[in-house]
């Protein structure tokens, strides 16, 4: 094409190449209006199309027995039996979080919480995956309290509880924090609503609030790297109003348990265009809307401006003809909003009306499944076998094992979460059984005797060392986490936080981390029902380290065996399950005390790790182990602290066996506080070791009694020589003011 | 024996408090839309924790003009138990069934967790069933609950024992160091002249059944049941 309609820049503006603008005018058949520009422009950014991660993504099991809803739908949705399934997803705010940390955070809760509840589910838990930068930098310190004010914020007024997650602290998070939500709610299965229209003639709806020029591109600013031209981009975050959200959510519950509703859709990122359109294309039909109706709170706005309006709490509904007086009623009632903007049409394409001049027409299909897809180019950078190693040479003087105990316990990745989660209101509801801290959270399902365990990991450390490595291990321990709860792992959810795909290295690591997360999910039986894709996430050219963050949800058929993570009483025994196998690449410990990100991750036999997972579900329902505690970052040592750690003092004594290697810089070090992968640390009655053991040993879970609780210290011996022996509630103070020690600190 | 539950549109304890009564204490327990003039044939009202209008003003300042606070004031005026839960407790602030006002938590952040709340009377149809001086264990989860009242009423208050909780350790203490939002005198919660109305900011309907934790929270619950059966107060009938 020799002429285009619009200069260059206008298209760059648009994040449209040259080549996409071509193809949008061969699917038009004519040049494009500047309202049509921007709508192609949003449904065609990388957040919108997934034109990057597509190819990538359908590689990803999505299918099994429970599944109900795989991806492609608002959430996913699985069946957790009494005719009930769990609609959960996870979804990144990252950019908006780093622009504006409170408000960022605030309606990233938001706009999980919609998607969940479009799907006819009343939510009932969130968890966080946060990433930060080092807690040494006052900016840093000001977005994680940004953050955590706007996590608590939205879900503590719509009366959410967030119940759990994760948050780790990295340099290469200092330019581009990540803030993932995960949101799960309960639907009866055969109310479940989909994001689909249906039946021409049929009515279109908008609920909620009104339109504002608010987040106008907030999905192309999504699909862009930071520079120093940050503060420019301020006005495309939008500002929550959960007050309005929870008039919303109550509205379209009540609305869904009448049957005058055919499909329902929020208006997230790229607004009006991406609801109309994507419910449009789904159930293969045409819409009509007419801008002139959609409630507005500002003057003079453009077709173009109410198009891509990214305003908070807003709602499409398709409601079957005839009913329209039943839905405005309900609408009413809650003091909302409910205009009719236009009706479903047969011709599949959607028209856009300002009053009598119809200012877009573009087919459904030609916005969503005709955007393009990209087979990126891919290449592994260098040096990754380099990074592999340790370096002897790069190691600091050996701290001794107790110094290097302490110093773990105060890293902000491994300290005490209470400083932030002590914000977030994680009971309302009264389902909450395991109260938040760490490992999986476990929600009760009212009126059944079933609960749901529910965690997000994610170590971007292990992923930059080795994407495929490090994706199977983040599935691999979300669903442990949850089986430490005593839940069976059975669905899973997706947040794959990435650099600038156009970069070749960053779609290597993209592409190996899907692989590895696809052998894992497969493996453990945990098909992937949804999720998100968060990429750019860069700042002047220097990537966040590659964090692919697993949410899993897990099914407890008795709610009162939910086990928890703390020894509950002395006198107990303490028995390892798995191998130590003294890895320390890629280990906090590594990082922390020699200041060296480096080595090769742990290794993950997933069938092993299967037979763990499946060993724990079983102990906990024939109520054979008292509490269940993974060992992750920190290793062996770490994880027995965390079993001492609120139970007010209660201590532990073991002693271990040597591990199976000095995992290149020390044979103490590797055995306390290396990272090997498929262990557990769980306290069984004495009268019921035996038995404990015998079920492991069928299992062919290696596993083996290693000390007993009691007394107010914590003891760790090797091979009998003791090199940690800590008062409890000494180490725990530590512990749990590491946090709000660095925060507290004024802003230099 | 029926209980109200009053649902203004940011409620969000409603459903807690519903569950509490209804299906721990297998009591009748009805919704009643802050919309509506009545409370029926109520005998206990329970104004539920949330953020009734949003509450981007004041908590609860907007929720004081709901029809049914009318019907609430006139229940309370003719001697009927009513329980303000945190939320509620604001409301009843705002709406002048109780004094004082709510400051924000002293570190101004929310807080969500378990503390020791002492009960300082029994001389009221919510505490009844508790011992003077016990220590119960209750989640608050709250950024505006630091009880601020002028020095005369706060002497009121405490001539006239109404303050019905405090703030305290397990082991009783009363001091800084048990309170967590800087409440004056450590108040947790406070009554009226009539001793029929109680708010508190700790949510008892979150501790009814072990597997939340703790069961203290019965007490106030099975307290106005034992204070209804013994026919002592009157009512909105």
């Amino acid at each position: 094409m020799s002429t285009r309609a619009f200069a260059p820049e206008v298209l760059e503006q648009h994040g449209l190449t040259p080549e996409e603008y071509d193809r949008i005018v061969e699917l038009l058949g004519r040049e494009p209006n500047l309202t049509e520009l921007g709508m192609f422009s949003v449904m065609w950014s990388e957040h919108c199309s997934y034109k990057s991660s597509r190819v990538h993504l359908k590689t990803l099991p999505t299918k099994g027995a429970r599944v109900l809803q795989g991806p492609g739908e608002n959430a996913g949705a699985v069946d957790i039996g009494d005719g009930l399934a769990a609609v959960f997803k996870i979804e990144s705010h990252n950019h908006p979080s780093f622009i504006e940390p409170y408000q960022g955070a605030a309606t990233g809760v938001g706009g999980i919480i919609r998607d969940i509840f479009t799907m006819g589910a009343r939510p009932i838990a969130l968890l966080d995956s946060l990433r930060f930068g080092p807690l040494t930098d006052a900016r840093t310190r000001r977005i994680v309290k940004g953050v955590v004010a706007g996590i608590g914020g939205y879900g503590n007024s719509i009366g959410i509880p967030t119940v759990g997650g994760e948050v780790m602290f990295d340099e290469s998070y200092r330019g581009n924090p990540l803030v993932n939500v995960f949101c799960l709610g309960i639907a009866k299965q055969n109310e479940i609503i989909r994001g689909q229209a249906s039946g021409p003639g049929n009515p279109v709806y908008y609920v909620g609030a009104k339109t504002g020029r608010d987040g106008i591109h907030g999905a192309t600013m999504a699909s862009a790297e930071f520079d120093d031209r940050l503060e420019e981009k301020r006005p495309a975050v939008q500002v929550g109003d959960p007050f309005m959200e929870k008039l919303l959510l109550e509205a379209c519950l009540e609305l869904m348990k009448t049957d005058a509703c055919v499909g329902m859709q929020d208006m997230g990122a790229a607004g009006l265009t991406c609801a109309t359109s994507e419910t449009g294309s789904r159930g293969g039909v045409g819409i009509e809307v007419d801008v002139r109706l959609v409630p507005q709170r500002e003057t003079g706005m453009t077709p173009y401006e109410i198009m891509l309006s990214e305003s908070q709490e807003r709602m499409l509904i398709i409601v079957k003809r005839g009913r329209e007086a039943e839905v405005e009623q309900i609408f009413e009632k809650w003091d909302l909003h409910a205009v009719k903007i236009g009706e479903v049409t047969a011709d599949g394409l959607l028209r856009v009306r300002d009053g009598g001049t119809v200012v877009a027409e573009i087919p459904n299909l030609a916005l969503t499944d005709e955007a393009p897809v990209y087979r990126r180019p891919i290449q592994e950078p260098e040096g990754m076998a380099a990074l592999r190693q340790i370096p002897r040479n790069g190691l600091k003087p050996l701290p001794s094992a107790e110094e290097a105990f302490l110093a773990l316990l105060e890293a902000p990745t491994i300290a005490s979460k209470r400083w932030i989660y002590r914000q977030y209101d994680h009971m309302v509801r009264t389902n909450t059984i395991v109260l938040t801290g760490l490992g999986a959270a476990v929600v009760r399902v009212k009126g059944t005797n079933r609960a749901l365990a529910m965690s997000v990991d994610g170590n971007g450390r292990y992923v930059y060392l080795d994407p495929r490595q490090g994706a199977r291990l983040a599935v691999a321990e979300a669903a442990r986490n949850v089986a430490c709860a005593g839940g069976l792992p059975i669905g899973a959810t997706n947040c794959l936080n990435f650099g600038n795909p156009e970069r070749p290295e960053i779609m290597w690591q993209f592409a190996e981390a899907i692989a590895g997360m696809g052998e894992a999910c497969r493996a453990l039986d945990t098909p992937i029902t949804g999720g998100n894709v968060s990429l750019y996430n860069e700042t002047d050219g220097t990537a966040i380290l590659p964090t692919p963050v697993v949410g899993i949800v897990g099914l407890l058929e008795d709610a009162s065996k939910a086990l928890a993570r703390v020894f509950p009483a002395e006198g107990l025994d303490i028995v390892l399950f798995g191998a130590n196998l003294g890895e320390l690449g890629g280990s906090e410990y590594l990082l922390t005390l020699h200041g060296l990100l480096r080595g090769q991750p742990p290794v993950l036999d997933l069938e092993r790790e299967r037979a763990l997972q499946q060993l724990l579900v079983r102990l906990a329902a024939d109520g054979l182990i008292r509490s269940a505690q993974d060992c992750a970052e920190g290793g062996l040592a770490v994880a027995l602290a965390e079993c001492c750690f609120d139970t007010g003092g209660l201590g532990a004594a073991v002693d271990l066996a040597p591990a199976a290697s000095d995992g290149g810089v020390d044979l103490v070090a590797a055995t306390l506080f290396g990272e090997s992968a498929s262990r557990v640390i769980v306290s069984v009655e004495p009268a019921a070791t035996a038995a404990v053991l015998e079920a492991a040993a069928r299992a062919g879970v290696p596993a083996a009694r290693i000390g007993t609780t009691g007394g107010d210290r914590i003891r760790i011996a090797v091979e009998g020589t003791t090199v940690v022996d800590v008062d409890v509630r000494q180490a725990e103070r530590a512990w749990s003011s590491a946090i709000g020690r660095q925060l507290d600190t004024p802003v230099a | 024996m029926t209980f109200a539950v009053v649902v203004f549109p940011g409620s969000n304890c409603d459903h807690d408090s519903y569950h509490a009564v209804r299906h721990v204490l297998g009591h009748d327990a009805r919704f009643v839309w802050h919309k509506e003039a009545s409370l029926g044939n109520a005998d206990v009202v329970i104004l539920p924790g949330g953020f009734s209008h949003g509450d981007y003003l004041r908590t609860g300042a907007i929720a004081r003009f709901s029809p049914v606070m009318k019907a609430v004031a006139d229940f309370a005026a003719a001697g009927g138990p009513v329980l303000g839960i945190c939320n509620g407790f604001q409301i009843l602030l705002e709406a002048g069934l109780l004094p004082g006002a709510m400051l924000r938590n002293r570190d101004v952040r929310f807080h969500c967790e378990h503390v020791g709340v002492r009960v300082e009377q029994t001389d009221t149809p919510f505490t009844a069933r508790c011992r003077q001086g016990r220590v119960l264990n209750i989640p608050i989860a709250h950024g505006e609950g630091n009880y601020y009242a002028p020095p005369e009423v706060l002497e009121t208050l405490e001539r006239e024992r109404r303050v019905i909780f405090r703030y305290a350790t397990a082991d009783g203490r009363v001091g800084p160091e048990a309170n967590p939002n800087g409440s004056l005198n450590n108040i947790a919660g406070i009554c009226n002249e009539g001793r029929n109305v109680v708010g508190l900011m700790p949510h008892p309907e979150r501790a009814c059944e072990p597997m939340l934790g703790s069961t203290d929270g019965l007490l106030l619950f099975e307290s106005v049941v034992d204070a209804l059966t013994a026919g002592a107060l009157g009512g909105g009938r």
